[in-house]
Parts: structure tokens; sequence; C-alpha cells
């Protein structure tokens, strides 16, 4: 007998496919499209209300690569975000998973308040972490010399946020420190997986604490170490609110701590006097995706194949 | 959800009996809700005492959504009959699409300096299509109480506006110059826009840029960097990292003595300030016979071309055009000043001190904004980049100079 086309499925699958194809996929590629045009930004000689439109090939990625009015932009952008991303996976990672391991020790206690501690900045608003972080690293309302002197600490009142070479260091601190606790979730959550029994059978073998973490724990939490590095990976690219509420679109000072995300929203919506430029917003949105694709597929096809994989 | 229900139904009566809009009319849309009183309760009546048969409604909408609303309602077919305008382009843009009524014919415009009506102008100035209504202008604020106690006068020569700086600073009390560079607009609109008046001699050196005869290489704007590099010797500790809100603060505070600023802070500083303040003009250069203040065009109004009442709203454009509005406009709202060339009398005396340069200085307008202001990148944002760094001591003057000059050839013309 003939198997029946199983219409079960595609009904299923239907509302799923069909909510994520008109608001995922539809304006993915649509930006593609529009990345492709250019529009007349003063608005004269409209045919319709939407603005002349033409087509114009791939120049709006020409500019943005090589004309040097935009390529600045553009590449120091990529260049701030690359290390953005550098200082998270070099400083937030190591830490979390540091406290992760102690986290994990069985004699330690009042473990579900630390936790709890490190987690809670990860739940506050990013607009109320950049105020306060601005207020305490304010020269005016921060914390005065005079304090930093009776530790010795003088040099280091400084306008950390307001210097070119430190601003994005700064900011990039301020953001480990407000999402170092879901690293040290996720690799917490790993580890507790682990079976006493590994654990139990290294004791017995005469395995030190520190040569039980790096031998056993550690290869066998390296998938959720390579996950949290690509998910850094994706919000790092895709950040915008911490560089918004700290240091405003103009990402100053002179654009050191501009990211993919502020120089897009500069570039589509305009900002103070400079009309917004919807088609170059579009392509600048579109390149970022390339890069975060880009990043991604290369996790996947050359490093998550290679990672060993341990069945407990 | 029966309560929630009447709830509802009260509101929609309300809204729609509060406002009783029938044929005849005018309905102005503004996003200044700060001034929703004035025109409410002075302006309107005013006018109604001349012309009762015309009905006026003044109908304001939140700032920042007030250009994406306007435009929205223009296409629509369903804005008011007056249209609040701001300078410029996003102004401009809304005429080439046939959204707004030229006003060339509109008696009274003859009250107006040239340069007022270039905002609400198309560039070969052959089309009006907004009258204008205020501006703002740029000086110095300075706090009465530490003039006092350091023995200081007011300041006329650049010298003598930095010998006076030395001194607030070596008595080391008082943070001379309340301002940052955290926020780049506000160190180029408050520092370089105030002081520049005086180094490219007003509307000369403004035209020298559009006609490209001046270039911003010319000595006399590096000279003009080199001066504003000078201020962060008297600016707070970690200038590089204070906002406006902060210098703003360190001023009403008592903190600082002179703050860079414009006129429109008069009326929050009033409030918020419990020691007596006034302003200085922009020192001149040493040396220097006249004087030159940026007196910029900010509020216009324009009549939009599907207007339901388009005779009526021109008979309140003419009136607006005349010396009662000014008088009305410049005393309740202060620090916004009416753009009419006769003089008008104000009692705020810090206002009074900002108008009173108008009689002795030549005016003009931030030389950013008219037609330079719309390139990629625009003027203004270039200048915005390479002031504040002039100032953060990160880029000298003269390269300073050379970016701008550069920005403009990528795309300007007569600067090609």
């Amino acid at each position: 007998m003939k198997k029946k086309f199983p219409f079960h499925i595609i009904v299923f699958l239907f509302p799923a496919c069909f909510i994520y194809s008109i608001f995922m996929i539809y304006p993915l590629i649509d930006t593609m499209r529009v990345s492709l045009y250019t529009q007349n930004l003063l608005g004269e000689n409209m045919d319709d209300s939407s603005g002349v439109r033409a087509f114009i090939g791939f120049r709006n990625y020409y500019d943005l690569f090589f004309n040097d009015t935009w390529s600045w932009h553009f590449w120091n952008a990529l260049k701030n975000n690359l290390y953005f991303f550098l200082l998270h996976v070099s400083i937030q990672t190591p830490i979390g998973l540091l406290i992760a391991a102690f986290l994990s020790n069985k004699e330690l206690k009042l473990k579900n308040t630390y936790r709890t501690l490190i987690f809670l900045p990860a739940m506050m608003s990013i607009v109320i972490v950049g105020y306060i972080f601005n207020l305490i690293l304010s020269n005016l309302w921060g914390i005065p010399q005079t304090i930093l002197g009776v530790v010795g600490l003088e040099d280091l009142y400084q306008p950390w946020l307001g210097l070119k070479g430190s601003a994005l260091i700064t900011v990039s601190l301020i953001s480990i420190w407000q999402f170092v606790g879901i690293p040290m979730m996720l690799f917490y959550a790993a580890l507790l997986n682990i079976p006493e029994e590994i654990l139990d059978a290294a004791k017995v073998d005469g395995s030190s604490g520190l040569n039980t973490f790096w031998k056993i724990k550690f290869p066998l939490i390296l998938p959720t170490v390579g996950l949290m590095c690509v998910l850094t990976y994706v919000g790092n690219f895709n950040a915008f609110d911490l560089i918004y509420a700290i240091k405003n679109i103009y990402a100053g000072p002179e654009f050191s701590t501009d990211l993919m995300g502020t120089f897009f929203y500069r570039t589509f919506f305009g900002y103070q006097h400079q009309l917004g430029n919807p088609t170059m917003g579009a392509t600048v949105a579109s390149t970022t995706f390339g890069i975060i694709l880009i990043g991604v597929m290369i996790y996947l096809f050359a490093f998550q194949k290679r990672i060993t994989r341990y069945q407990y | 959800m029966k309560k929630l229900m009447s709830l509802f139904m009260t509101f929609v009566i309300v809204t729609f009996t509060a406002l009783p809009i029938f044929a005849g009319t005018v309905i102005i849309e503004s996003w200044r809700n700060d001034d929703a009183d004035a025109w409410n309760d002075k302006i309107i009546p005013a006018f109604n005492a001349q012309h009762p048969d015309i009905e006026v409604v003044f109908q304001a909408t939140i700032p920042a959504q007030y250009s994406a609303s306007i435009s929205a309602k223009l296409e629509g077919g369903n804005a008011g009959d007056l249209i609040t305008l701001i300078p410029f382009d996003a102004s401009l843009k809304l005429f080439n699409r046939g959204w707004l009524a030229s006003l060339n014919d509109l008696g009274g415009l003859d009250n107006y300096p040239q340069v007022a009506k270039d905002a609400w102008s198309t560039d070969d100035q052959s089309d009006l299509f907004g009258v204008p209504m205020a501006s703002v202008s740029h000086g110095f604020m300075y706090n009465k109480d530490i003039f006092k106690e350091l023995g200081l006068s007011v300041p006329k020569t650049e010298s003598e506006f930095f010998s006076v700086l030395e001194k607030i600073k070596s008595d080391g009390n008082y943070i001379p110059l309340a301002i940052g560079t955290a926020d780049t607009w506000a160190i180029s609109t408050m520092g370089f826009q105030n002081i520049g008046p005086n180094y490219w001699a007003g509307e000369k050196g403004r035209k020298g840029i559009l006609t490209g005869d001046e270039k911003f290489t010319d000595d006399h704007y590096v000279s003009l960097f080199e001066t504003l590099g000078k201020w962060s010797n008297y600016m707070a500790d970690g200038y590089q990292a204070q906002t406006y809100p902060d210098s703003q603060n360190l001023f009403t505070l008592g903190d600082a003595a002179i703050y860079p600023t414009g006129s429109w802070e008069i009326f929050t500083f009033s409030q918020n300030a419990d020691f007596e303040f006034s302003a200085f003009a922009p020192p001149t250069r040493d040396g220097q016979s006249n004087c030159f203040i940026d007196d910029h065009t900010d509020i216009g109004i324009g009549l939009n071309s599907k207007a339901k009442n388009p005779a009526e709203a021109k008979v309140f454009l003419e009136w607006l055009t005349g010396a009662e509005f000014a008088e009305i406009f410049a005393n309740e709202v202060p620090g916004f000043f009416p753009l009419h060339s006769h003089s008008i009398s104000v009692n705020d005396p810090v206002a009074k001190e900002f108008i009173s340069w108008k009689d002795t200085c030549d005016t003009t307008i931030r030389n950013s904004y008219h037609i330079v202001g719309r390139g990629e990148p625009n003027l203004e944002s270039v200048l915005y980049e390479v002031v504040s760094g002039v100032v953060n001591g990160t880029v000298t003057p003269a390269e300073a100079a050379e970016r701008a000059e550069a920005s403009l050839a990528n795309w300007y013309e007569p600067h090609q």
C-alpha cells in the first residue's frame, strides 16, 4: 500500500514557518535588496511617496569598503568590534569559568548567594548600568581623587571613558562585568552534569584537584565553552545598547567606541542634522549579517566538528 | 472590564468635546509643547482681539516624534493648516515634496533680514516656504557672585577673556569654564559656533564657505581652532568625559564661573540657579573694531499646501510678521528671540542682555547648516569631530582645518 503523504507535518510546521518567514526571512532578504538601491535624500523630483530609488548594483558596498567617507567609519567600527569581542572572549570566558569552578566546589558555603549576586548585573537594565558607570567614572561626580589617594592610586584619577585610548577598553570591561554571570551559569550547569563516578575514580587514582579540573572536567565542558564563544561573538557584533547608553550614537571620543551597531544606527536613522540614508543603512546591516554568518560558519565547520564529545 | 469600558468612553467624549474643531479653524502643528501656555493664553487671544472671526488652535506633538509625525500627517493629508518648521533641509524636503505652499506673496516679509529667511527658502531664494519665527543666540553666561568675589570685570576682548580665566584658575576655588567634550555637539556648537563669527567676519565668512572663496585651511579658521585648543587649560578635570548636562550642573551649582552657551538656557537657568547670573557677548579678537554674534534661526512656520482654511491661515501668518507678536513671543518665551528686524522690548534681564548685542554687532547663523549641512558627511558632524579632537588635544588645529576642508571637497563642488 502506498504511504499517504504526511499532510499533518505541513500543518504543524506551517505556523512556525509562516511567522519566521514573515518576520525574519522576508525582512532579511528585503534588506539585502534595498542595499542595492540609492535614494534622493532631499526628496527632490519624487515620483511616489516612498521616494525615488534607483538601482545601483553593488556601489553601496564598494563605497562602504573603499570610499573614504564611509570606509573609514566601517573599518574603524569593524576593528573596534573585533577588539570588543576579543576582550570579551579573553576576559569574560576565563573569569566565568573560574567562578563556575569555584561554585562547583562542594565545600563552598553560601554558594547560592554568590551565584545570585554574580548573576544579578546581567538582569539589570543596560541603561541603568551605563548611567551608574558614567557616574562612578565621572571625574566631577564620581570617585574623588582624595579617596584614590588614600590607597595610593591618585594616578588612576582619569576620565577613562573620555580618553581615546582607554574608552573602548573601559566600555568592554563594563560589559564584561555585567554579563560575566551568563558564561558562569552555563559552565556551572555543565560542571554539575559531570557524573560523580568519573570524579570519584579520578580521586581514587590519586589525581590532584587542579589536575582533575584540567584533565577531566575541562575537556568534558569544552563544547559548552565553544558554544559560549559563539554566543559572545553574535552578541558582540549585534551590540549597540551599552555604547548608546554610555557614549551616545557618536560613540566618542572620535568614534573610538564605535561598533557595527552604532555605525548602523547613525547611517540608517541619521543624527542631529545628518539625514538618514536607508539604503546605505541596509548595506551596513547586510554586511554585519555577513560578518556574523562567516564567524558562525568558521566555528561550525572548523571547530565544532573537531571537539571530541564524551558520552557518559 | 465594564469599568475600563466606561473609562474609555469618558475619555472619548472628553477628547471630542474639548476640541471643538469646526470649519474656519486654523490649526497650528508644533513640537514646542513647552510654549503651549504662551500660545493659548497670550498669543492667540492677542490675535483674536484683532480677528475675532478666526479660531486658532495650537496643537503640539512630543518633540522627538515631530519630524516623523508631521511627515506622516502631511502625506496623509490630515495635517493642520500651519506647520511649525525646523530650519533648512528637513523643511526644504517637505517643500520639495509639494506639501508646503510657497509664501512669496505674503505681506510683511520685509520685516525680516534675508539671513533669517534663508533658513526656509530654496537654495536659489526663488521660493520662501516659511515665516521666520524665532532664533537663539550664542554667548557666555557668567556667575555674577563669583565675578564679584574675585573682583573680575566682564571681558570685552579675547586677551581680557583669557586673563579672566587665568585669574579664576589661579584662585583655585572655581572651575573657570563649564564645558566638556563628551557631547561633541556641545563643544562644537557652544564653542566653535559661539566665538567663530568674530573670526570669519559673520555673514561674509559664512557666504565665503558657501561660494568656495574661503576655505577651512585659511589662517583665520586655523587660529580659531588654536584658540579653542587653549580653552582646555581652563576646563574641569576630566573634561573629556564631561557631558552637556554635567556642564549645566556645574554652572547652576555655582561651581563654575563661565559657561559658553546659548540663550535657550535662560528659562531653565533662572529657575535652577540660586545666584545672580548674566551674559556677555563672544569676546572680540584683539584689534577687531566690529563684532559679530551668532543668532541662529531655529523656529519657522509654514502653510500646508492642502490647508483647509488657507485664507484664514495667511491672515494669521501676516499677523505673525508684525511687532505685536514679536513683543509677546519674546517675553513669554525668554531666550527665543523673534527674528523681526525692528527692535523689541524684553523684560527678562538676561534675555535683554542677549538682545542688546544685536544693536552693536552684526548677526549671522551657524556656518555649517545652510546647504553645506546636507552632504555625506555633512559639515556639521565633521565639525563636531574635529572641534572636540582639538580641545582633547588629539587633533592639531592644522589637521582639524584640513579634515573639515577635505570633507567638503568630498561632495561640494565649490570646494573641489
